[in-house]
């Protein structure tokens, strides 16, 4: 076979993967939107459909050029390849691109597809609470600035990516930058009303567990452009085995979750396998395709019951997720990242984790900075009544299920 | 006549309608409500939270009907509901109607009733 078959086969593998980190967004919002209550379903939705397009025009205005400089400018820290798409003029930009793997575009869109995922993380963990024009704000500098150069320090040949630091897909590049900025804003953000009284935790249910199910489905599905993706090519091997390690894990991850919620909450919790299926996803995304399919059973495995008591354990210190977004993109995306150091004999552990301390302080301190920022200049929070009539009403003028009889007893 | 209002567990509905058809009374209103009694409040788990539920699902009856009828409706009511020993089989209420209206004909009274 020529190569110019073979770079075409490439490609266009690489744009179906693009596709399906797309439709990652409508599982997103399915799952965010089945995970909350009725009255906020429209300002859940608008906040995702306003990411994607967050992403996708600052990752092209800069996001690009900053995650991908080329030369670094400071350090192996920060570089700025310029505002806009360059692409190279012929060949160049297409079948020498990358070694005849993809093209330019091809590049940009996948990654750009990444950038609004990292954003998204963010969404679940402030939901049914935060002020539209606040988090939109927010968004927008976090993902057109702080995930391309956190994400330049490694896919951009860094100084993370120097000293051997291992991430294939993202758990920490992308999952836990996201989780970082959620934990950050669901903290300076407080939690729900009526979530920590003084009778202790009061449950606050999502109102659909069926959507929150097809979520959890369709992100599935969509990592496997993710993972599938980001072998950056459609060679045979890399790509069939990095299928086989995402589903072990995600299906490990479910086992680990079913044990922990049978076991330690005493209940059968849809939600809670829900989030252990993502967990293990998130576990296996950093070493996907250098963890064995076995070693990836137990990466899932773990991660699954890490996220129960992770969830559990943020309820007791009081930061309120809706989603379990942090506890599934942090938490497993940090213990995905050190599996690689501990089932991968080519990776170090300490190298794996100074790298996940390196996008620790990074994300923590510039979400703290810009969130915090927007807290004192135009508030980050609705009204306490504006909250209980719900943000369909207070932020759209606009009812999500206009024409359903929906009984609310409190 | 009277107004009967029954406040009845769900799951007596269907039996309860063919209890009352039985008796040839053939009108009557469903709804959902919810409502609180002598019955145990039910435990749910969400998200490794367990709360209590005291407000539970009902089914409100209401069937208006001449004098005569009244004890077979509320009979039927009873022989459903009865069938189980536990509290909360719910009440049984009755008013006066003052008028009854059949709104396509204008007729008034015990005519528009039955």
């Amino acid at each position: 076979m020529n190569s110019l078959e073979l770079f075409t086969i490439n490609n266009l593998w690489m744009l179906v993967a693009t596709i399906l980190v797309f439709i990652m967004h409508l599982g997103f919002s399915a799952l965010e939107t089945g995970l909350t209550r009725t009255k906020n379903t429209v300002n859940i939705l608008f906040k995702n459909v306003s990411i994607i397009s967050i992403g996708l025009l600052t990752y092209a205005l800069c996001g690009f050029n900053l995650m991908y400089p080329g030369d670094f400018s400071f350090g192996q820290f920060f570089g700025f390849g310029g505002w806009g798409l360059n692409v190279p003029a012929g060949d160049a930009g297409l079948i020498e691109y990358a070694s005849g793997k993809y093209t330019y575009y091809t590049d940009f869109i996948f990654q750009a597809m990444f950038a609004a995922t990292a954003a998204t993380i963010v969404s679940g963990a402030v939901a049914e609470r935060i002020k539209l024009n606040s988090f939109l704000l927010f968004s927008l500098l976090y993902v057109a600035f702080i995930y391309p150069i956190a994400g330049s320090w490694k896919w951009g040949g860094g100084f993370l990516h120097q000293m051997g630091f291992y991430d294939f897909a993202g758990s920490t590049v992308v999952h836990s930058v996201g989780g970082w900025a959620a934990l950050v804003c669901a903290y300076l953000l407080g939690p729900r009303i009526g979530k920590y009284t003084k009778g202790g935790v009061k449950p606050i249910m999502g109102h659909n567990m069926p959507l929150a199910a097809i979520g959890v489905f369709l992100l599935w599905f969509g990592w496997y452009g993710f993972n599938g993706g980001s072998v950056l090519s459609a060679d045979p091997g890399s790509v069939s085995y990095v299928f086989v390690t995402t589903s072990l894990s995600a299906a490990a991850g479910i086992i680990g979750s079913l044990l922990a919620s049978v076991f330690y909450l005493k209940t059968n919790d849809l939600s809670m396998i829900l989030n252990g299926s993502l967990a293990g996803l998130v576990g296996i995304t950093a070493g996907a395709d250098v963890i064995s399919p076995m070693n990836a059973i137990y990466v899932g495995l773990i991660s699954g019951m890490l996220v129960v008591f992770s969830i559990v354990f943020f309820d007791k210190i009081k930061i309120d997720d809706p989603v379990g977004a942090i506890s599934v993109h942090l938490v497993c995306g940090i213990w995905g990242t050190l599996a690689v150091g501990i089932f991968s004999t080519n990776h170090s552990f300490a190298t794996q984790f100074i790298g996940v301390l390196s996008y620790g302080i990074f994300s923590t301190l510039s979400a703290f900075l810009i969130f915090y920022s927007i807290k004192v200049l135009m508030g980050v929070r609705v009204s306490e009544e504006e909250e209980i009539i719900g943000l369909d009403i207070a932020e759209h003028e606009m009812e999500s299920y206009s024409g359903f009889q929906i009984f609310t007893v409190e | 006549m009277k107004l009967i209002i029954a406040i009845v567990q769900p799951e007596e509905l269907p039996e309860i309608k063919e209890e009352l058809l039985k008796r040839k009374i053939y009108k009557f209103t469903v709804s959902n409500a919810l409502g609180q009694g002598k019955e145990i409040p039910i435990q749910e788990v969400y998200r490794g939270i367990s709360h209590e539920i005291t407000l539970l699902k009902k089914v409100r009856l209401e069937i208006a009907v001449n004098n005569d009828y009244v004890d077979p409706a509320v009979e039927a009511i009873c022989k459903v509901a009865n069938k189980y020993q536990d509290k909360g089989r719910g009440k049984i209420f009755i008013l006066p109607i003052e008028e009854c209206i059949r709104i396509r004909t204008n007729e008034k009274g015990k005519k528009a009733i039955g």
